[in-house]
């Protein structure tokens, strides 16, 4: 299950990987100001609909990646590993879609 | 030699995607509390900021490149390909990382 939900969630971030990639490139030049960011991003539903399942992928993502370093790295196995990534899965959405919403909204 | 270039691809693979998960938190809370302030865009535009930013671009980019690496070794019949999947992969990221320092 975890197997299946990494490939899956890693397809749909590759996709927006290569996006994100190719907008920073873009955005960077010339330097950045806070009313140039938002004066591109406020407002703008299909951005905001692209960072939102963005957050939510990389949520499912990061800690099931981690969860690999953790067993082979660190052998850390039982119920406090999953549960410091469930929490740590909790924290990347909460704090992501908050960002979202501060920069799309 | 094509076992080798398998070890180095999954050790960048996965010492990059350490590096974004420990990232993320801080972006997303710049994002959502600094963005309203220039003094912290301020800030990242000293040199050492900037040498971090271009190595997280790095490590995306790279973390990227492993994984389509992974997903063709996984999906596609790719297995004999061990070693031009891992040439691949660096040569993406290597690009990415010229393209966004040249941005800068």
């Amino acid at each position: 299950m975890l197997w299946i939900l990494q490939r899956a969630s890693a397809v749909v971030l590759a996709f927006c990987v290569m996006v994100h990639l190719g907008s920073i490139i873009y955005a960077v030049q010339g330097g950045l100001t806070a009313a140039e960011i938002l004066g591109r991003t406020r407002g703008n539903a299909g951005w905001l609909a692209f960072y939102c399942v963005f957050v939510l992928a990389v949520s499912v993502h990061a800690p099931i990646g981690l969860r690999t370093v953790f067993i082979e790295w660190l052998r850390w196995r039982g119920r406090s590993r999953d549960v410091v990534l469930l929490l740590f899965s909790g924290v990347l959405a909460w704090t992501g879609m908050r960002a979202v919403l501060a920069v799309f909204a | 030699m094509k076992r080798e270039s398998s070890y180095w691809a999954a050790i960048v693979h996965r010492v990059s995607g350490i590096a974004l998960a420990l990232f993320l938190p801080l972006h997303f809370w710049a994002l959502s509390t600094a963005l309203e302030m220039d003094a912290f865009l301020e800030w990242t535009r000293q040199p050492l900021v900037k040498l971090g930013e271009w190595a997280i671009v790095v490590a995306l980019a790279a973390h990227l490149a492993g994984g389509l690496r992974v997903l063709a070794l996984e999906f596609l019949p790719w297995h004999d390909r061990q070693r031009t999947l891992a040439a691949t992969a660096a040569g993406l990221a290597v690009a990415v990382g010229l393209a966004f320092a040249l941005a800068l």
